[in-house]
């Protein structure tokens, strides 16, 4: 990436004036860096998605089927049905403007079809053309268009330029939520064979191994065990953590990133650590070794499918009810569809910590705990016995992930358990964080390499308000509850912000967490050493 | 270009009653048959596309939150009930804030970019301030017309028109509201006009309208403060209307046609428009259901139970060996391997 624009060249070519041509006029223009790959032949017939081949977004003629028209119409039709959201927001939006300069990708490209209006705008002038009188008579004076491959492909650049983050939802006055656009236009794309590599090859792997990485069952034995090492030479402790074992009280889910890749392997360790710490009586399972859902953003039968085998495996193993790690995507899943998806869950019991005795009457019907709300209440209850001071070589701010604000409300949990852990946090500015946080620009499937001019560029608002407090405090260090984030802020801080590294909450719990019986510690868990022991090295 | 069309369209409904009553005398047909179609289409046209709206599923329960959720234990942490609401009632109060005070728009921010580079983000209220203005000026409005409608006319229409004037000033007494709604129209427009980006999103369909109430503005206001037009004559029209006595009194102002016809337009218009975002904002799922998904569970109609997971079976079928093989415990044992053997005992 050599010719990559270093970022105060890439800020001087962001320039909001839009062109003199209309929207309607205005080509795109597909270069590296602004799309995803497209899936590969094999990875849709596995899970026998349409219209596998080969092919580029570059290239001119895409292989679309013979009547891709009239099954994306037909495609339209039943989603208007099937959502209301769809359809009122297809009616409504009154182009106030209010969402324009919401997206983090208007406010790192300027391109104004990254203006959420103008992404629905796509998706809205089709539906004027084919499903409203006035779209048929008066056409184009009416904002109405015929859909052309033009047009499809101005889809499948501008649906896969969106992370699905819902910032813009927050400001419209109608609540219209770009990401229900974007799944829809995605669906549509599904059904023609145009979707993206990044995306589908971890939802093909879910569906077979149970995790997106595609690891399989002894293989994921072997990475656990490797960590349990790494946390005994760090603590002494040797831990033994269940797989697929029967007759435990719970079971814990995380997404697959955590066991995969630094820094989101030092969470997993920090939640081994947490649950020995405590003496939790739970399990993991290699068959739901993926608490992520590639599904959300890829089509509402796809969540559904891989969400279903949370519940599968907690009845198969006779658990009492689930624990959920820190995981974005995942969690709006969680919360919004996973009880009208694969439930009811009738046959566990409201979730109730076994510590503290706390009754997760929030989570009455779905069974599932957010570890941040678990630790939260563990420490509450001053069931943790902590040493903060380990962390003080950290000034931390913490990066709301989408979902959890956005689709849930997780906001006060997270911030709880790291002032309990750390003694140096401190807050980007309010406009971008809680409800107003920005995305790590790497959601929803976009999280992949060669996008990484649009990530960088979308990744300025978040890389922004980390360098407003990195220079203002120090902040040497930013704190997260997502995977993705775990895997996307770290070349983004590079950018924005050299000299923040990443971490996950319960990462920097464990440093501070001391375990019965362990030794001196001396090195945190990325075997750096603790304040204060510097010198021996 | 878009706003030029908009403009010229609503000056030619201007000419269609100038030449219709005005030249050809039709004056049954723009004082009685033209406004009863339209209101006859406007009502129709509404329950249409909210029945429209209604049979189109909700499947999910997917609020848009916009502050700290229900905590699991109330004393823990503050719940933002109006802006992340986990009950009916507090969602009641999120769609009265967001439907009369326009509550997300009141959230609204202006992102600039200056050297550094530094991304900046002011408060940005005066589309909350001036949309607010237009649509309460715009309510009175039509509020106050109900006195051309009614007989005897009702107390708390003549208290309006009592309180739209309290400034006492001309005669007859301008009402505040016209001013108002002046003022609003002109920044709608105005941005839509100025601002570059807002420009580029806007469609005639956005112009039309705001061109056909500034001339329903325009109309109303030039006869009541300046034709000084017979509003008796008027009412014995709308009355008639109204008990469906339809009469037409002959002293009646042209301009009256003109406004008459410019209303009749915008109801027409108005069920097959974005201005149906009058209906749409209650119909909103992300925001008019609570976020409650993790306590109530919320029914697809749709359901597919064809759609599901693979297995757990189907997974140990493919890797059991492998599995078998670390000590991971299966359902199933290999063929060859006494049962049970290789299966560790409970951690």
């Amino acid at each position: 990436m050599s010719d990559f624009p270093r970022p105060d060249e890439l800020y001087k070519s962001i320039d909001y004036s839009p062109p003199a041509t209309g929207w309607m006029d205005t080509p795109i223009k597909f270069r590296p860096g602004n799309w995803c790959y497209p899936a590969k032949p094999d990875v849709l017939r596995y899970v026998h998605f349409p219209n596998p081949r080969e092919w580029s977004a570059e290239d001119k003629d895409w292989k679309l089927p013979e009547n891709w028209q009239d099954i994306i119409h037909q495609g339209f039709r039943e989603r208007l049905k099937k959502f209301r959201t769809f359809q009122v927001f297809m009616d409504i939006c009154v182009r106030c403007g209010a969402c324009a300069d919401k997206c983090h990708y208007f406010i790192g490209s300027g391109d104004p079809k990254n203006m959420p209006v103008l992404r629905a705008e796509l998706l809205r002038s089709i539906y004027r053309k084919d499903f409203t009188l006035a779209g048929k008579i008066l056409g184009k004076l009416n904002g109405a268009r015929v859909m052309t491959e033009d047009v499809l492909k101005e889809w499948f650049m501008y649906f896969y330029q969106c992370t699905e983050c819902r910032r813009c939802s927050l400001y419209c006055p109608y609540g219209i939520d770009t990401a229900e656009i974007t799944m829809m236009g995605r669906e549509l794309l599904h059904l023609v064979g145009c979707n993206i590599n990044w995306a589908m090859e971890p939802v093909a792997n879910c569906e077979r191994t149970g995790n997106h990485l595609g690891i399989q069952p002894h293989a994921m034995k072997d990475i656990v065990d490797f960590m349990c090492d790494d946390i005994e030479e760090i603590t002494g402790k040797r831990i033994t953590v269940p797989l697929n074992e029967k007759g435990h009280e719970v079971l814990f889910t995380t997404p697959s990133g955590d066991f995969f890749a630094d820094p989101g392997t030092y969470t997993f360790m920090g939640y081994l650590m947490l649950f020995e710490a405590i003496g939790l009586d739970y399990t993991m399972s290699t068959y739901n070794s993926e608490g992520g859902n590639f599904g959300l953003f890829t089509s509402h039968d796809a969540m559904k499918i891989l969400n279903g085998k949370i519940y599968n495996e907690a009845k198969r193993l006779g658990v009492k009810w689930i624990l959920g790690g820190e995981c974005g995507h995942m969690w709006r899943v969680l919360n919004q569809y996973m009880d009208t998806m694969n439930g009811p869950a009738d046959f566990l019991e409201v979730p109730k910590s076994p510590l503290t005795g706390t009754v997760f009457h929030n989570a009455k019907s779905t069974k599932m705990v957010h570890i941040c709300e678990f630790t939260s209440d563990l420490i509450r209850h001053g069931k943790l016995k902590l040493d903060k001071s380990r962390n003080d070589n950290l000034r931390v701010t913490f990066h709301d992930s989408c979902n959890p604000a956005r689709a849930m409300g997780l906001l006060e949990e997270p911030r709880y358990v790291i002032k309990n852990v750390v003694n140096n946090f401190f807050d980007m500015p309010e406009n971008t964080i809680r409800e107003q946080t920005f995305c790590c620009a790497g959601g929803a499937g976009l999280g992949t390499d060669e996008f990484m001019d649009m990530r960088m560029r979308g990744g300025l608002p978040r890389g922004n308000a980390l360098r407003y407090v990195q220079e203002k405090h120090d902040v040497n260090t930013m704190a997260c509850i997502c995977a993705i984030d775990r895997a996307t802020l770290i070349p983004l801080a590079d950018y924005w912000a050299p000299g923040v590294q990443i971490t996950g909450i319960h990462e920097m719990v464990a440093n501070a967490l001391i375990l019965d019986g362990e030794k001196q510690r001396t090195m945190n868990l990325r075997q750096e050493p603790l304040p204060g022991f510097e010198e021996e090295e | 270009m878009n706003a030029l069309y908009s403009l010229v369209f609503v000056l030619t409904l201007v000419l269609i009653p100038l030449v219709g009553v005005g030249a050809a005398d039709l004056k049954t047909i723009f004082g009685v048959c033209i406004p009863s179609t339209a209101i006859i289409v406007f009502v129709a046209g509404f329950v249409y596309k909210i029945i429209k709206w209604s049979r189109s599923a909700v499947p999910f329960r997917i609020p848009t939150t916009g502050g700290q959720q229900r905590p699991y234990d109330p004393t823990m942490f503050k719940q933002n009930k109006w802006d992340n609401p986990s009950t009916g009632p507090q969602t009641v109060i999120r769609m009265l804030l967001e439907v009369l005070a326009f509550r997300s728009l009141f959230r609204n921010t202006k992102a600039s970019l200056h050297e550094g580079p530094v991304v900046a983000y002011a408060s940005a209220k005066w589309l909350w301030l001036f949309a607010l203005l237009f649509h309460y000026s715009f309510f009175i409005i039509v509020a106050r017309h109900l006195r051309l409608f009614m007989e005897p006319i009702p107390g708390f229409v003549n208290a309006l028109d009592f309180v739209d004037g309290i400034l006492q000033i001309g005669a007859p007494v301008v009402y505040q509201s016209d001013a108002i709604i002046i003022l609003g129209l002109g920044y709608l427009l105005g941005r839509r006009l100025w601002d570059a980006r807002i420009r580029y999103i806007s469609l005639v369909n956005d112009y039309f309208p705001l061109f056909l109430i500034i001339g329903i503005v325009l109309s109303g206001v030039y006869m009541r403060y300046f034709a000084k037009v017979d509003v008796m004559a008027i009412k014995e029209l709308t009355m008639g209307l109204v008990t469906f006595h339809p009469h037409v009194p002959a002293n009646i102002d042209i301009t009256f046609f003109i406004h008459l016809f410019l209303v009749s337009v915008l109801l027409l218009y108005f069920p097959f428009s974005k201005l149906m975002h009058l209906g749409g904002v209650f119909l909103s799922p992300t925001r008019n259901l609570p976020n409650d998904t993790r306590m109530n569970r919320h029914i697809n109609p749709w359901n597919d139970p064809k759609v599901h997971a693979r297995p757990y079976a189907d997974y140990e079928d493919e890797f059991r060996e492998k599995m078998v093989n670390v000590g991971i415990p299966v359902d199933k044992p290999l063929p060859s391997a006494p049962a049970g053997a290789e299966a560790p005992e409970k951690a």
